[in-house]
C-alpha cells in the first residue's frame, strides 16, 4: 500500500525513556484482530495508556497534554518481539512518522520502512540530549530531514547524521513500496521460480 | 575474505533473485505459512491492486492464533476471532491455497504442522508473518517471520526485499546436565546474550549439544532465536534432519529426493568459514532455567537468586519497573514462589517431547489445587500421540486435561488469559507485560519446570523429583 512521501519533518517529540519496549506493548495481541488496516491508534501503548476500566492512566507520556508531535522517542531497542506489522500501524495511525532510538528491533524497523514511519536510529549520547530537551522544553522542535538523513535539535543546532540503505531512502522519498518494484521485474522472478526444485 | 562458505551463505546466495546496489536483494521463498491474524489485510492489497497470488502451492494456511482450545466443533464465540478464520479460510479459497482450519486434521500451530507435514525442508527458504518462524531453521532452513507488507510481497511475488544480515555462531560444548533440556540452552543464551544481543544477525548453532538434540529439541531453540533480536537460527542438517524429513507427505520423493539429499549434504558451514561474530559456551554451566523478569533475556539458573539492579546490563529504572510489575525483589529467590497457573504448549514447546517430558515428572503424582493448567498440544497430530502413548492417561490420573490445538495462552488473544495479577509458569516464548493477558505475570520454564510447578504449586526444581523417582 503506497503511502505518503517523506521529506524534512519538523515537529516536537513525544518522549518514552523506557528499555526494550516490545510489540505487544504498543499493540497488545487482543487487538489484532481486525481485517482491514484502521483504527490502530486507539490501541497504540492500550496498557500502559489506560486502566483495565478505560479510564486514561494520567502519568503516561500518551495522556499528559504538555507532549504531542509527530516523533515518538523510545529507549534502547525499541520494537523487540513479534512480527506484528500492526504496531507500525498503531504508532502511524496515532500520527506519528517518525520513531527514534538509540537501537531498533529489525522486523519492527523493516515493517516502520514498509509503511512510512522513519526510524531513527541516533547515538545513546545523542538520544540521552533528546530526552533532556524536550524534558526542558516540551514544544522544542526537532527537525528530521530524510534527504540530508540528518536530525538536529533545533534550538541548541545540536545534530547527528543516520543511517538508511539508498533504495530504502528513495522509496520513504518517493512513497513507493516494495510491490511496484518487484512487480517490475515479474519476469526475471518467473524464470527464477522455474529452476528452483522445490 | 575467506573463500569458505557458512551454512547460511549457502542458502541465502542460493535464493538471490537480484542484488541492488547499496540496498536490499530480491530474494526468493519457497515455503510461505499464513495464519489469520496477519494475512488478512495482505489479501486486501493484492486484491485492491487486482493480482492473483504467484505460487498458491508454495503457500499453506493454518488457523492458530485466536483459535478457542475447547470445543472446536462449535462456532467461535468471538465475532472478531470467527471473522478473522472467515477471511482466512475465504482468501485462501479464492486463491487455491491448501487450507487447513479449525477441525482439520492437519490444523495446528503454523510451525508445529509445517515440519510434521515436510512442508519445511533443509536449504529452503520459509517465511510467515509471524516471528517465531525462527523455529524452521532447525531443518537447515534459512526461515524468519515477516510483516504484513511483506505477506503481501510474497503473496504477490513469491519474493521478499532483505538485506542479509551479519552472521553469528554460537557453539556449545560438552553435555548437558540432568533435567537441562533445549528450552534451557535457549533461554541460557539469551540470559547471556541479552534480549537484543542478535539483533543484525542470523544465528548458527553449533558444536556437540546441538548434534545430539532431537529435532523437536532443535526446533525449541532455533524458535527462541528472535527473542535475543536475531532474524532466524539454523542448525546443519544432519542424518537425524533426512529421517525425520523422509517420507513425509509434502517431502520430495523418488528422484526428488535423491537430488535433495545431493543438495542439501552441501550445506554445512565449511571448515575455515568466517562469521561476524562468535561465542562459545559451556554445556556444563547450563542448569534448569526460569525467568523473573518482563523480556525473555531476563533469565537465571532455577536454584539462583533475581540478579541486582546494579549488576545487570540496561538502565536500572528498565529493570526496577520490570520487577515492579512482577512484583518481584532484587535478591529473591525463585525456588518456592507460589504460582496460580502452568501453560505447556506453544510453538516453543507444544511437541510430542515436551508432553513426554511432563508427563514423566506428573506421573503418579496429582496436579496441586491451587494450580490451574492448560495443556494444549502443538497440532492435531501432537494430540493424537498423546492418546496413543498413553500420556493422556497419565495426564488425567494426576488431575489434568488435554485441550485442543492452537496457539492459546502463548499470546492470549483466545479466552485461555492468565487473569490479571496471577502467576503462570509457561513453556512458551515471551513473558512480556500483559502478553499471557492484560496483568499477567508470566515466568518461563521448560516442560521439566513446568511440571514440577504444576504438581507442587510452586517453583520447584525437577531433580529434586527426579530424585525422588529414582529412589522410589
Amino acid at each position: 500500500m503506497a503511502y505518503d512521501k517523506f521529506n524534512i519533518l519538523t515537529t516536537s517529540g513525544v518522549p518514552l525513556p523506557i528499555e526494550n519496549v516490545d510489540t505487544d506493548q504498543i499493540i497488545p495481541a487482543r487487538f489484532l484482530k481486525a481485517t482491514e488496516r484502521k483504527g490502530f491508534g486507539d490501541n497504540l501503548f492500550r496498557d500502559w495508556r489506560y486502566n483495565s476500566d478505560d479510564s486514561p492512566k494520567k502519568d503516561f507520556v500518551l495522556n499528559n497534554p504538555k507532549y504531542s508531535g509527530r516523533i515518538l522517542v523510545g529507549g534502547k531497542n525499541f520494537g523487540s518481539g513479534s512480527s506484528r506489522e500492526h504496531a507500525a500501524w498503531a504508532i502511524y495511525d496515532y500520527g506519528f512518522r517518525c520513531v527514534v532510538s538509540s537501537f531498533f528491533a529489525d522486523i519492527f524497523r523493516n515493517n516502520c520502512l514498509n509503511i512510512g514511519v522513519l526510524p531513527v536510529q541516533v547515538s545513546p549520547e545523542f538520544l540521552e540530549k533528546i530526552f533532556l530537551a524536550i524534558e526542558a522544553d516540551p514544544t522544542t522542535q526537532i527537525e528530521v530531514n530524510l534527504p540530508e538523513q540528518t536530525i538536529t535539535i533545533l534550538e541548541s543546532g545540536e545534530h547527528e547524521s543516520f543511517d538508511i540503505n539508498v533504495y530504502k531512502k528513495a522509496n520513504m522519498l518517493n512513497g513507493f513500496d516494495d510491490i511496484d518494484y518487484l512487480l517490475n521485474i515479474k519476469e526475471q522472478i518467473q524464470e527464477f521460480a522455474a529452476n528452483r526444485p522445490l | 575474505m575467506s573463500t569458505k562458505r557458512t551454512l547460511f551463505d549457502k542458502v541465502w546466495d542460493s535464493h538471490v533473485v537480484q542484488h541492488i546496489e547499496n540496498g536490499p536483494d530480491v530474494l526468493f521463498i519457497d515455503r510461505h505459512m499464513v495464519h489469520e491474524v496477519t494475512s488478512p489485510v495482505a489479501f486486501l492489497g493484492i486484491k485492491n491492486r487486482g493480482i492473483k497470488v504467484m505460487h498458491p502451492e508454495k503457500t499453506f494456511a493454518t488457523a492458530d492464533h485466536n483459535t478457542p482450545t475447547i470445543n472446536q466443533h462449535l462456532p467461535v464465540q468471538d465475532p472478531l476471532s470467527a471473522n478473522q478464520l472467515k477471511a482466512l479460510e475465504e482468501n485462501a479459497n479464492a486463491h487455491g491455497i491448501s487450507y487447513w482450519g479449525l477441525g482439520h486434521e492437519k490444523n495446528g500451530i503454523v510451525h508445529v504442522v509445517g515440519p510434521e507435514y515436510g512442508i519445511t525442508l533443509p536449504g529452503a527458504t520459509i517465511v510467515c508473518g509471524d516471528s517465531h518462524t525462527s523455529t524452521h531453521g532447525a531443518f537447515g532452513a534459512i526461515a524468519f517471520g515477516i510483516g504484513t507488507s511483506e505477506v503481501e510481497m510474497v503473496l504477490a511475488t513469491q519474493c521478499i526485499m532483505q538485506t542479509k544480515p551479519k552472521s553469528m555462531r554460537i557453539n556449545i560444548e560438552g553435555t548437558l546436565s540432568k533435567a537441562v533440556t533445549p528450552k534451557d540452552v535457549a533461554l541460557y543464551i539469551i540470559s547471556q546474550l541479552t534480549t537484543s544481543g542478535a539483533t543484525g544477525y542470523f544465528v548458527e548453532y553449533a558444536g556437540e549439544v546441538f548434534r545430539n538434540m532431537s529435532m523437536e529439541g532443535r526446533m525449541t531453540v532455533c524458535n527462541l532465536s528472535i527473542e535475543m533480536g536475531a532474524r532466524g537460527g539454523m542448525i546443519a542438517p544432519d542424518e537425524k534432519t533426512f529421517d525425520y524429513v523422509k517420507g513425509r507427505e509434502f517431502a520430495p520423493k523418488g528422484d526428488d529426493w535423491d537430488k535433495a539429499m545431493a543438495f542439501w549434504k552441501t550445506l554445512p558451514t565449511e571448515d575455515g568459514a568466517e562469521f561476524d561474530k562468535e561465542v562459545t559456551f559451556d554445556a556444563a554451566n547450563i542448569e534448569p532455567m526460569i525467568t523473573y523478569g518482563t523480556n525473555p533475556g531476563m533469565g537465571i539458573g532455577i536454584s539462583n537468586g533475581i540478579p541486582d539492579a546494579e549488576s545487570v546490563e540496561g538502565g536500572v529504572a528498565t529493570y526496577k519497573k520490570s520487577l515492579q510489575y512482577m512484583d518481584f525483589s532484587e535478591g529473591d529467590s525463585m525456588m518456592g514462589k507460589k504460582i496460580d497457573y502452568v501453560f505447556l504448549g506453544s510453538c516453543t514447546n507444544g511437541r510430542i517431547e515436551d508432553f513426554r517430558a511432563f508427563a514423566s515428572i506428573i506421573k503418579g503424582r496429582k496436579k496441586a489445587d491451587n494450580v490451574t493448567a492448560w495443556l494444549v498440544p502443538g497440532s492435531h497430530k501432537v494430540e493424537t500421540a498423546i492418546k496413543e502413548e498413553g500420556i493422556l492417561d497419565i495426564l488425567n490420573e494426576a488431575g489434568f486435561e488435554l485441550r485442543e490445538p492452537g496457539c492459546s495462552a502463548c499470546l492470549a488473544m483466545n479466552e485461555d488469559k492468565i487473569p490479571a495479577g496471577k502467576y503462570a509458569v509457561s513453556t512458551s516464548n515471551r513473558n512480556f507485560e500483559g502478553r499471557q493477558g492484560p496483568g499477567a505475570r508470566t515466568l518461563l520454564a521448560s516442560p521439566l519446570v513446568a511440571a514440577a510447578a504444576a504438581v507442587t504449586g510452586k517453583v520447584t526444581d525437577p531433580r529434586e523429583l527426579m530424585e525422588e523417582i529414582l529412589a522410589g
